[in-house]
């Protein structure tokens, strides 16, 4: 079968053959589809079981088409740059593994739905980005800084510790059906990360942020569809957190 | 360390600015609070006027005109629709107005299906409130056979 056939190693694992659907699209179009055309496009991999669908999409990019584009860079989970709808539900490519997807059956991949697609499976994720900056993701205190650390204890820091995990990758807000439908929505990522200073014992812009997210742009559009806590890679309780903003801002208290 | 100079904003970090431009600030707040008061309030509205009505005494075959009447001429019943009328059509009618602020993306559109919302709310509400206050259950010239029992004491 393989090259090291005649010594096959005893913990040798089988691969098996994969095949990976991609919706693709080019913008400059190529001689046989429109600049712009959406379509899905198959190929065929050799895998183990236990390779990430993101190692199937290099096996695609190195071996069989180059042109494929998608994003990735750490490759571990950690950077958020590959998060793609894989047999329709928002994953990373490099956490997702093949067996855990049916191989028996073609694995869909598509970009994340809701921002617009650029070329393949990357989108412009500006859109994205801009709503985490209208939250003022950063520190704001009023006084002088302290020469040392601001300190704070265990139980403070606990208060927002699910929500520091966040790595950006999108999956959460293009999972979000009011994403999908509206623009103007925030998203649930920049409630996250409004989440993870609102409730930081040592900033003190809490209310700034929150009449940002008491905009008829910010929580109150949620409908507690539960899709981007679902899609977190991180295991982020995202409509938790969504749902403490709104607390506050109903009670006052945070 | 060098001394801290005055923070110079990057280029793509900008002042924060309220997105939708709105003018009554808390609006969607008090909209959202509306929906969770008056949603638990309609279960409970509307199952016992379902079990009212269709459960208890002779269950669905009761249903007439004499019922209805009798059922309205009494202030708990005419207060009890009353609340329901208004409670449905406005818990109705703002989810509405949340489905049409996702799906209707051109302004004239939100405009035009936002009026007719309004229309449709206002109109109902008005209608059935005339109804429920209004209703007289012995019509004169009605066969007595087919009005409440009560009627007899009136005429």
């Amino acid at each position: 079968m393989t090259a090291t056939a005649e010594s096959p190693a005893a913990d040798a694992v089988a691969t098996m053959r994969v095949e990976i659907q991609i919706l693709r699209m080019n913008p400059e179009g190529t001689h046989e589809r429109e600049p712009g055309e959406e379509y899905w496009e198959s190929f065929v991999v050799e895998a183990l079981p236990t390779d990430r669908v993101l190692d199937a999409l290099h096996k695609i990019k190195w071996d069989q088409d180059g042109s494929l584009a998608f994003r990735r860079s750490c490759a571990h989970g950690v950077c958020g740059s590959d998060a793609m709808r894989i047999n329709a539900r928002n994953r990373l490519a490099c956490k997702t593994l093949l067996k855990d997807l049916n191989p028996a059956r073609p694995i869909k991949i598509e970009p994340i739905k809701g921002l617009p697609v650029e070329k393949d499976l990357i989108v412009d994720m500006e859109p994205f980005f801009a709503s985490y900056r209208e939250i003022m993701p950063f520190l704001m205190t009023t006084g002088n800084a302290p020469e040392r650390e601001r300190l704070q204890s265990p139980e403070e820091r606990h208060r927002f510790d699910d929500t520091t995990k966040c790595i950006m990758c999108a999956a959460c807000t293009t999972s979000c059906p009011v994403f999908w439908t509206d623009g103007q929505y925030f998203g649930p990522q920049a409630i996250v990360g409004a989440h993870r200073f609102i409730f930081d014992s040592r900033d003190e812009g809490q209310w700034d942020r929150l009449e940002i997210l008491n905009d008829k742009a910010g929580v109150w559009k949620c409908r507690t569809a539960f899709n981007c806590t679902e899609a977190c890679p991180r295991g982020i309780e995202v409509t938790k957190a969504i749902s403490e903003v709104k607390r506050a801002l109903t009670t006052g208290e945070i | 360390m060098t001394a801290s100079s005055e923070f110079v904003p990057g280029p793509k970090i900008k002042e924060p600015r309220v997105r939708s431009g709105r003018l009554r600030p808390g609006a969607e707040q008090w909209s959202w609070r509306f929906m969770r008061i008056s949603g638990p309030i309609l279960v409970i509205l509307i199952l016992t006027h379902l079990f009212i009505n269709l459960v208890t005494g002779d269950g669905v075959s009761q249903i007439d005109f004499a019922f209805v009447a009798g059922k309205l001429a009494k202030p708990l019943w005419q207060w009890w629709d009353f609340a329901m009328l208004t409670l449905a059509l406005l818990h109705g009618g703002n989810g509405m107005r949340l489905l049409i602020n996702d799906y209707a993306r051109r302004p004239w559109l939100k405009k035009l299906l936002h009026g007719a919302l309004g229309v449709a709310v206002i109109g109902i509400i008005v209608l059935g409130s005339l109804v429920i206050w209004t209703f007289d259950p012995c019509p004169t010239g009605a066969d007595p056979s087919l009005i409440p029992s009560f009627c007899e004491a009136v005429s």
